[in-house]
């Protein structure tokens, strides 16, 4: 039984390693819900019946509302598109805008609301003094507007510059917009025309010379696909797919403290108690299970940050939750192995019983539990998303902790008895549980 | 064994539990939340005690304030409930942005602590996703227990134990449901969705503890036929339920002790869940011993005459 000794230090030793680098404060953050740390979740839907290409419409559409939100300055927003059909159950194609920190739902909704605008301004003539006096003045402080924007485009293509290959961006005016751009062009030789999309600069170049034919490029640095998205946008116009208001939520950064702190506070006294109940009762398979059920919350919740799985207070609950059932295991276990060792079988014979006899019943209802998790994440919203995803993983993640680790484990400390020699009374009490000590 | 032997009694108990429920279903019907049917919920929060003399807006006054808003546009009917000390939790029909600027103004510019906003149709969807969920969540299992059963054919085949394992979940849907219906009514617990993801978890819960009972009948047996022992069908329901007793009530209890700890220490916003699932880790535990492995003598004997 060396084997088990060996196995239970390579055990130790590596759930240590794995608390200490996923684990350690510093190390990559776990990721938390709106419901956690406050913010915006605004959901709409896409109106895709006049269009052919659903996928390519909602991948621009993702695309244009991403950089709407950058400019909002959000740390970490999150924008998913979720396509009707079967799998999500959902019956239009949805946009689903997260904005963690944001709760001025107003300012939010306004900014998504906007159109893409590609605007045409010219620099102010005393743009160094500007700078001087306020270094972090905005594109919109430096530059004039002319009125010429992307409205008044027919058309825009992507070219490639002959010379270097490099992708251009070529913008066909309408005849209103031919005049207005001949007119600026004229009007300003010189001086530096910037070209600006969502408020932010795309080129800046210097007239040279009058463009009367109603032709302009955009030379920033693009990649083939980037220059190829801008044209898919600007052509679109303002969105590539209309997109209507279907719900928003928004919780403050106090709820959402208060909310994952009583998580945490629940979670932590409800696996002293557990641990409790768990030694009072099983003694010292008791011990191993709680030993286990460490190991378990060490792994599931490693496991959380590299996936990563988005905490929600319902995700919260599901894992707490999942605390409980990953005992399941280890109770049918150390149950049946009580009924072995009533019937006279050694302490060694008895856990090996246990251990076959109940896998049966635990694979078969933790397959259960499998199949409910999945249905669960079907029908979520993203709260129900996160209580079922931890779970899900929470039943796959405890059928090993508490099976293959308490295994070891206990077999480690349980030795083969060899010969007749008779086990203690105290070892069988040691092993035995509830209230039958007597044999 | 008494749980077999007394049967009836127990088909009786759950039978009347089920009919007070469905009773209720249909008298208070369902109290449903904005997940649903749509609507805004906005929680504000006033600086200082709403106890407090100074600095409060009495509720009555908010009330007041929101009604006087049905001048300038239709806000219909809606609620205020005060929350912790200095909150209020106002629901309203669904409002629009500037709807909702409107309404905070007018009750003085609490700050707002949370508001949800679900559009009709979003609601709608919804509403006819859970129920679908749960249909197949109780199918998948039914299937998955018939499957699990399969090779067990005598003397009940195994579709048997899939059948009475329908009836147990049934029973562990429609009792807490019926329950926080009556919540509902004397103390405005909601059914939301979070409702709907409890209900589910119990299935998932209740059917785990189901098959460890029918997984004990499935191994009596076969240790009788091994032995070519002649028992009767109710004794060994009757033995694997004893066996199995210690287990199913430890099992619920390691549940019931997380949970319980969430209920009293836990985020607000998971509270009534907790609860939820406290009544249905009872109910399932219940249901498995004192419903399903009771079914199984019954649909045996049913099939002798």
């Amino acid at each position: 039984m060396r084997k088990y000794v060996i196995w239970s230090v390579v055990l130790i030793v590596a759930f240590g390693l794995i608390a200490f680098f996923f684990l350690k404060p510093g190390s990559k953050p776990f990721k938390f819900g709106l419901d956690l740390v406050g913010g915006t979740e605004l959901i709409y839907k896409a109106d895709t019946e006049n269009v052919s290409n659903i996928g390519d419409a909602m991948q621009s559409l993702k695309g244009v509302i991403e950089r709407r939100v950058n400019v909002f300055g959000v740390s970490e927003p999150l924008v998913q598109t979720e396509s009707a059909g079967i799998i999500s159950g959902n019956k239009d194609e949805r946009l689903i805008v997260e904005l963690p920190g944001v709760t001025d739902i107003e300012e939010a909704i306004r900014l998504i609301g906007l159109t893409p605008v590609l605007e045409f301004r010219l620099a102010k003539k005393n743009t160094a003094e500007i700078l001087k006096t306020n270094p972090d003045a905005t594109p919109q402080e430096l530059f004039d507007s002319t009125g010429l924007t992307g409205r008044f485009l027919s058309k825009a293509r992507v070219n490639f510059e002959q010379s270097t290959g490099a992708a251009l961006v070529g913008l066909d005016f309408n005849t209103e917009g031919a005049e207005l751009f001949a007119k600026v062009t004229r009007e300003h030789k010189g001086e530096v025309l910037g070209i600006f999309l969502d408020g932010q600069v795309l080129s800046a170049p210097v007239i040279q010379d009058e463009i009367a034919n109603g032709q302009a490029q955009i030379t920033g640095s693009f990649t083939p696909e980037e220059a190829k998205s801008l044209v898919r946008d600007l052509n679109y116009g303002a969105l590539p797919v209309p997109i209507s208001f279907l719900a928003s939520k928004t919780i403050g950064a106090t709820l959402g403290e208060e909310a994952l702190n009583s998580g945490l506070r629940a979670g932590v006294i409800g696996f002293i108690a557990l641990a409790l109940f768990l030694i009072f009762w099983y003694r010292l398979p008791g011990l191993v299970a709680t030993i286990a059920l460490i190991s378990y919350i060490i792994l599931s919740l490693s496991i959380f940050k590299l996936i990563p799985v988005t905490l929600t207070a319902a995700g919260l609950a599901g894992f707490i939750l999942s605390i409980g059932m990953a005992v399941d295991a280890n109770v049918l276990i150390f149950e049946r192995t009580k009924e072995e060792l009533k019937k006279g079988k050694s302490i060694h014979e008895s856990l090996h019983e246990g251990f076959h006899r109940a896998w049966f019943s635990i694979r078969d209802s933790n397959i259960a539990s499998i199949i409910t998790a999945v249905i669960l994440f079907w029908l979520g919203t993203s709260a129900v998303k996160g209580f079922a995803l931890t779970l899900g993983l929470g039943v796959l993640i405890s059928m090993f902790t508490a099976i293959s680790v308490s295994r070891t484990f206990l077999f480690s400390i349980a030795r083969e008895s060899k010969g007749e020699v008779a086990e203690s009374k105290f070892k069988r009490f040691l092993f035995s549980n509830g209230f039958h000590v007597r044999n | 064994m008494y749980v077999i032997k007394y049967r009836k009694f127990w088909f009786v108990l759950s039978g009347l539990l089920m009919a007070l429920s469905a009773f209720g279903i249909f008298k208070y019907g369902f109290n449903l939340s904005i997940d649903f049917k749509g609507g805004t919920i906005t929680e504000v929060r006033y600086e200082g005690d709403l106890s407090a003399q100074a600095g409060r807006m009495d509720k009555a006054v908010v009330e007041e304030n929101i009604e006087k808003l049905s001048a300038s546009w239709r806000i219909g009917g809606f609620s205020v409930r005060p929350s912790e000390s200095d909150r209020y939790i106002i629901r309203t029909k669904e409002l629009s942005i500037e709807e909702s600027a409107k309404l905070i103004e007018a009750i003085g510019n609490p700050g707002v602590e949370r508001s949800n906003t679900i559009g009709p149709i979003a609601g709608g969807e919804l509403q006819s996703k859970a129920v679908k969920a749960i249909l197949v969540v109780v199918i998948m299992i039914v299937l998955f227990v018939t499957f699990a059963f399969r090779k067990v054919s005598l003397p009940v085949s195994s579709w048997k134990y899939g059948f009475a394992t329908i009836i147990a979940l049934v029973h562990d849907v429609v009792i807490p449901t019926g329950i926080f219906v009556f919540l509902g009514h004397i103390s405005g617990l909601e059914i939301d969705l979070l409702f709907v993801t409890g209900l589910l978890a119990i299935l998932g819960y209740s059917v785990h503890d189901t098959i460890v009972v029918f997984d004990r009948v499935r191994e009596n047996l076969r240790i009788n036929s091994d032995r070519n022992q002649n028992e009767e069908f109710d004794i060994t329901v009757g033995k694997s339920v004893q066996q199995t007793f210690g287990r199913s009530i430890n099992t619920s209890l390691t549940i019931f002790i997380t949970l319980f700890a969430l209920y009293l220490f836990g985020s607000s916003a998971t509270h009534d869940f907790a609860l939820l699932l406290m009544i249905g880790v009872i109910v399932g535990t219940y249901s498995s011993i004192f419903v399903a492995s009771p079914l199984l003598v019954t649909f045996q004997k049913l099939q002798k005459k």
